[in-house]
């Protein structure tokens, strides 16, 4: 099967600077994909450069096989792309604006009751004729998706769709997305959340300074994160020298170690003991997309 | 060509939602111009034997309308866009540069003519004009509006501000429709400032635009036709190159 989006040795310079230096990056179809990085890191660079909004400075990027330079009108036809700022076109009501959106991608009247459902589907059939202009931010955002979706694209790139949405929003439009993706929509979105991206995507990419520095499946980045944390609370606040080496982190009384395994968790306790130092209060965690993040970005 | 004519539809429904702003305003204006001028001048002054000064004054508001209001179409909408960022949403389209550039250039002629018209409509509370050469008139109102058009496509692109677009229109595209001919005969300028005004394009267009109502004018029409035809080709080839290039639209 075509993949859904192909990048290959993808440069970008902007004069002296290098935002993106030879990335490569295959996203099959039907795939929940997060591409997450620090700001900077060149998530929107490449983005941009996939909606044609940039051009490559060498390298070759398609969507479903079409070349986005080259076959350009194809490529647009089938990438739907939601951007990270709130704009909108002050003259237009929402239905009029997703009617010119859809009309530019030489989709006519027969379109309208797609229009119809992804206004419905979006929860904006109360706003469907008022100003964009007069819409909150809330409304101003799944407008702003229901633009992206107006031509029916089989791929749809988020770029930080949640940034400044309330929770109730949020989880809505994930549901959305998500149905989306069971509806054979390839999905591609970038996030400051991580638990957003840990929760909902099956693969994900990390960027930094340009390059891609970890590409995986969700599940395999986070066992990549050796086992679990602990976090006691001790009286005293002391550590026996022996766990010294497994301090991740300390505030006030209580303290973070790094466990390899779950079995050290005895040794741990063992220690602790032969100390007499007395556990108060004890939490063991997960490893999360955070910790992996932190730790590819840290080296 | 479903793309193409939304682009032109949307383009047209913009300024007619503020129609108030963008073709009343405008016909008010050519309105002050026209009772203050022919109250002043009309009894002083007359250009070709037999034509009044107001009847002589009338086809050159129109035209100095249309010029203007076809230049504000497309420059504003550009500009607009991209000081909110909405032009990413005619980016991302599969829409050609030429395309965006036909649909522009449409909207911006259709805008020139409705308000070039409706100046004449006014106008007609006043004096009735003749009109000699209707296709002649006509074919100055489009290439004239198309020329404007293109303008304005072009200072859209550049401008990244509201003042460096306020800047291009009060010093290139002002001067040049009030230095053109509009409210008299360039015959009555010493020798020097006729020279100059010969290489001024709106002159050209106002003087054909005038010679279809009269018949007259103060050169040959065929070579206005020809100069603002081949600036028109120009001008349209700038821009469509630009639009091509992506500059300062696609980085």
């Amino acid at each position: 099967m075509t993949p859904a989006i192909q990048i290959e040795q993808v440069h970008k310079s902007f004069g002296a600077l290098q935002a993106l230096k030879g990335v490569d990056l295959t996203i099959e179809q039907g795939e929940f994909f997060a591409l997450l990085g620090p700001n900077g890191a060149g998530k929107s660079t490449l983005i941009n450069l996939l909606s044609g909004l940039l051009r490559p400075s060498s390298g070759r990027l398609s969507v479903m096989g079409h070349d986005v330079v080259g076959a350009y009108r194809v490529a647009r036809q089938l990438l739907g792309v939601v951007p990270q700022e709130l704009v909108f076109d002050p003259f237009f009501s929402v239905r009029e604006m997703l009617r010119f959106q859809a009309g530019y991608f030489g989709l006519g009247r027969e379109n309208d009751a797609w229009i119809d459902e992804v206004i419905e589907s979006l929860g904006l059939t109360d706003k469907a004729h008022t100003n964009m202009r007069r819409l909150s931010g809330g409304m101003k955002r799944r407008a702003l998706i229901a633009q992206a979706l107006a031509h029916k694209p089989p791929v749809l790139v988020l770029d930080e769709p949640t940034a400044g949405v309330d929770v109730e929003l949020r989880q809505m439009l994930w549901a959305f997305i998500q149905r989306l993706n069971r509806e054979g929509h390839t999905i591609i979105l970038t996030t400051h959340y991580l638990e957003e991206a840990e929760a909902l995507c099956t693969r994900v990419a990390m960027l930094k300074q340009g390059e891609i520095v970890a590409l995986d499946s969700t599940e395999n980045l986070l066992n990549r994160v050796p086992g679990k944390k602990l976090r006691l609370k001790l009286a005293p606040a002391q550590l026996p020298p022996s766990l010294t080496a497994m301090l991740r982190g300390q505030e006030g009384d209580t303290v973070t170690l790094a466990l390899g395994a779950a079995s050290q968790v005895e040794f741990v306790f063992a220690e602790l003991r032969a100390a007499a130092i007395r556990v108060e209060d004890m939490q063991l965690i997960e490893a999360d997309l955070e910790d992996v993040f932190m730790e590819i970005v840290r080296a | 060509m479903i793309g193409i004519w939304t682009l032109f539809k949307k383009e047209i429904l913009r300024f007619w939602k503020v129609s108030f702003q963008t073709v009343a305003a405008p016909v008010i204006t050519a309105l002050l111009y026209l009772l203050i001028f022919s109250h002043v001048l009309e009894s002083h002054v007359q250009v070709y034997p037999g034509i009044s000064y107001t009847a002589f004054l009338i086809p050159g508001l129109m035209m100095m309308s249309l010029l203007q209001n076809s230049f504000a179409n497309s420059s504003s909408s550009l500009i607009q866009a991209k000081v909110m960022g909405n032009i990413v949403f005619l980016l991302l389209t599969p829409l050609a540069y030429w395309e965006i550039f036909l649909a522009f250039l449409a909207a911006a002629i259709i805008r020139g003519l409705v308000v070039g018209l409706s100046v004449w409509l006014v106008a007609l509370c006043y004096v009735t004009l003749p009109v000699a050469h209707p296709f002649m008139m006509l074919a100055f109102a489009i290439l004239g509006g198309g020329m404007l058009g293109a303008l304005g496509i072009i200072a859209g692109i550049w401008a990244e501000k509201f003042d460096q677009m306020a800047a291009f229109q009060n010093f290139i595209i002002m001067p040049l429709s009030f230095l053109s001919g509009v409210f008299y005969s360039i015959h009555s300028l010493p020798p020097f400032w006729q020279k100059v005004s010969h290489l001024n394009p709106f002159f050209y267009m106002i003087d054909g635009f005038r010679y279809g109502f009269f018949g007259i004018g103060d050169i040959d029409p065929v070579i206005s036709l020809s100069v603002v035809a081949v600036s028109f080709l120009l001008l349209s080839g700038v821009t469509l190159q630009l639009l091509k290039s992506g500059y300062k639209l696609r980085g």
